[in-house]
C-alpha cells in the first residue's frame, strides 16, 4: 500500500504552474478589453497589483500545502487504514464499524479543509457583500464545512461497505429537491453554488488520497472502481447543509418574531 | 487608538498586516488541530519533520492572506468591470462568446482535471472499455478533458443567459438532476464514478471568484435582476453539466 508522495514542490515550479493556470484567463480578459470593448482597464495599477497578489498568494499556499500538509494527510490516511491499526489479523474480513477512527478522521478533515478553502472564502466574501451582511461569511463557511464533513463520512462508509455510489447521489438529489420547495428564494442560487466551491485546491487532493488509500486497504475493493465518488459527495452535501442552515435561520427569525 | 499610529504610518500598516495575518491563521487552525489530535492521541506518533511542517504552514497562511487581498483588489473588480462593460456594449453575441470562452479556457488546462482524466483512462483500460495501450489512453483522456471543458463553457453560457432572461435557477438545476438520473441508467458502470467526480474538480480557485464576479456584476447591471437571487448559480451549472457530458461521452464510446 503506497499512496505516492509528491516531490517537494519548489517555488519556481509552483509559480510556473500557477502562471500557466492563469495565462488563458489573462489572454481572454486582455482580448476582450482591447479588441472587443476597445477600452482601457479601469484602475489598471490596482487591478494588476491585485492579480500579482493572487498569483503569488496561490503559489505560497500550494507550496505550503505540498510541503507540510498534504504529505502528512496522506501518511495519516494510510496509517489509519492499515490492518495493524484497525487490529485485525491478515485474512480476516473487517466489519464496517472496525473503521471508526477513519470516519472521524474523514469528518474532521473534511471540515478543516473546507474552512481553509480559498474559493469558499471568495464566495462567502461576495455573498455577505451582496446580501448586505444578512448571509454572514462565517455562517456560510461553517455550513459548507459541515456538509463536506458529512459527505466524507458517507463516502468512507460507502467504500468500506461497497454500496453503489449512485444510490447516495440520487438520495442526495431527492433531499435537495425537497429542500428547494421549502427554501427562501434568496438562498437557492448561492446554496447550489456552494457545492462546486467546496471542492477545490485543498479538499480535492486530500479527499482523493483518502478515497484511494481506503479502497486499497479494504479487502475486496479496487482503487480504480471504488476510489472515485468522494468528490461527488463532497460537492452535493454542502448544498443540503446550506439549505438547512438557511431554513434554520429563517426558523429562528419567525421564532423571535412570534415571541 | 494610540496617536503614534498616525505619526508613524509604517506602524499602522504593520498592524493592518498583523490583523490580516491573524485572520488567515484562524482559517488554518482546524487543520492543525486535526493533525495534532490524530498524530498524538490516535496514532501516538511524534510529528515527523516539525520544522518542515511549521514552515509549510507559515507559507499557507501568508499565501491565503495575499490571495484574499488580491481578490478584493484585482479579481473581483476586473470580473465586475468586464460584466458591466459587456452589458453596456449591448452585444449579446460577444457576452455569450466571453462566457463560453471563460468556462472553456479555465477548465481545459485545470491540473485537477488532467489528473482525473488520466486516472479515468487507466480505469477504462482496465475495464476493457478501450484498448489497453498508451495511445488509446491518451485519446480517451483528451476526449474526456474536451467534453468537460466544453460542458463548463456551455454551463457558464447557459448561466449568463439565465441571468439575462431571469429564468429561476431551481428549474434548470432540478432539470439537470433529472438528466443526471436518466444518464446514470444508460452510462457504463465504469464511467459513473468519474462522471460524478468531474463536476467537483472543474471549479478551481481562480475560476470561482472570476465567475462569481461575472454573475454578480451582470445581475447588478441589468435592471430588474437582484445580485443575490440571480447573480449566483453559475458555478452550480459548471459543476452539474460536466456530469451529464462525461456520462454521454462514456455512453457514446460504449
Amino acid at each position: 500500500m503506497n499512496v505516492p508522495l509528491p516531490e517537494t514542490a519548489g517555488f519556481l515550479s509552483t509559480l510556473r504552474s500557477t502562471i500557466l493556470d492563469v495565462l488563458p484567463i489573462l489572454g481572454l480578459i486582455l482580448f476582450f478589453q482591447f479588441v472587443i470593448l476597445r477600452k482601457p482597464i479601469p484602475q489598471p495599477r490596482r487591478i494588476i497589483t491585485g492579480g500579482i497578489l493572487v498569483v503569488l498568494g496561490l503559489t505560497f499556499f500550494l507550496m505550503g500545502l505540498e510541503k507540510a500538509l498534504f504529505p502528512l494527510g496522506r501518511i495519516m490516511a494510510t496509517q489509519l487504514c492499515s490492518a495493524e491499526f484497525i487490529g485485525i489479523a491478515p485474512g480476516e474480513t473487517p466489519l464496517w464499524h472496525d473503521y471508526g477512527w477513519i470516519y472521524l478522521f474523514a469528518a474532521l478533515t473534511g471540515f478543516a479543509t473546507a474552512i481553509a478553502e480559498p474559493a469558499l472564502i471568495a464566495v462567502a466574501m461576495k455573498a455577505s457583500e451582496v446580501s448586505a451582511g444578512t448571509i454572514p461569511q462565517r455562517g456560510l463557511r461553517l455550513a459548507v464545512a459541515t456538509g463536506v464533513a458529512v459527505a466524507l463520512v458517507l463516502g468512507t462508509y460507502r467504500i468500506v461497505t461497497g454500496t453503489p455510489l449512485h444510490w447516495y447521489i440520487l438520495a442526495g438529489y431527492a433531499i435537495v429537491i425537497l429542500q428547494t420547495l421549502f427554501a427562501s428564494k434568496s438562498i437557492i442560487a448561492l446554496a447550489y453554488d456552494s457545492g462546486g466551491v467546496a471542492t477545490s485546491t485543498v479538499t480535492v487532493p486530500i479527499v482523493v488520497a483518502l478515497g484511494l488509500g481506503l479502497s486499497q486497504a479494504v479487502p475486496g475493493r479496487s482503487p480504480a472502481l471504488d476510489g472515485f465518488g468522494m468528490i461527488a459527495l463532497a460537492c452535493l452535501f454542502p448544498i443540503i447543509a446550506v439549505l438547512a442552515y438557511a431554513q434554520y435561520r429563517q426558523w429562528l427569525l419567525t421564532f423571535a418574531k412570534s415571541r | 487608538m494610540p496617536s503614534w499610529s498616525y505619526t508613524y504610518p509604517i506602524a499602522k500598516m504593520l498592524r493592518g498586516i498583523g490583523r490580516k495575518f491573524l485572520r488567515a491563521f484562524r482559517d488554518l487552525v482546524p487543520i492543525i488541530v486535526v493533525i495534532a489530535f490524530f498524530q498524538t492521541v490516535v496514532l501516538r506518533q511524534p510529528l515527523p519533520q516539525v520544522g518542515e511542517v511549521l514552515f509549510g504552514s507559515l507559507l499557507v497562511v501568508v499565501g491565503l492572506m495575499l490571495f484574499v487581498e488580491g481578490l478584493d483588489m484585482g479579481l473581483f473588480p476586473i470580473g465586475e468591470a468586464l460584466a458591466e462593460a459587456l452589458t453596456r456594449k449591448g452585444s449579446l453575441f460577444w457576452l455569450l462568446v466571453f462566457s463560453f470562452a471563460l468556462g472553456f479556457a479555465t477548465t481545459i488546462a485545470e491540473p485537477a482535471l488532467i489528473a482525473v482524466a488520466d486516472e479515468a483512462a487507466d480505469v477504462a483500460a482496465t475495464g476493457a472499455l478501450i484498448p489497453d495501450n498508451a495511445g488509446a489512453r491518451a485519446d480517451y483522456a483528451m476526449g474526456l478533458r474536451l467534453s468537460v471543458a466544453l460542458s463548463v463553457g456551455l454551463a457558464v453560457l447557459l448561466g449568463v443567459l439565465r441571468i439575462l432572461k431571469g429564468w429561476p435557477v431551481y428549474v434548470l438545476i432540478i432539470g439537470g438532476y433529472l438528466a443526471v438520473m436518466v444518464m446514470t441508467l444508460f452510462a457504463p458502470d465504469e464511467i459513473i464514478g468519474i462522471a460524478y467526480d468531474s463536476g467537483g474538480v472543474t471549479t478551481s480557485t481562480i475560476t470561482v471568484p472570476l465567475v462569481t464576479a461575472l454573475g454578480v456584476g451582470l445581475a447588478s447591471t441589468i435592471r430588474g435582476r437582484s445580485p443575490l437571487l440571480d447573480g449566483f448559480g453559475l458555478i452550480a451549472f459548471a459543476s452539474l453539466l460536466p456530469m451529464i457530458f462525461v456520462m454521454a461521452y462514456g455512453a457514446l464510446l460504449h
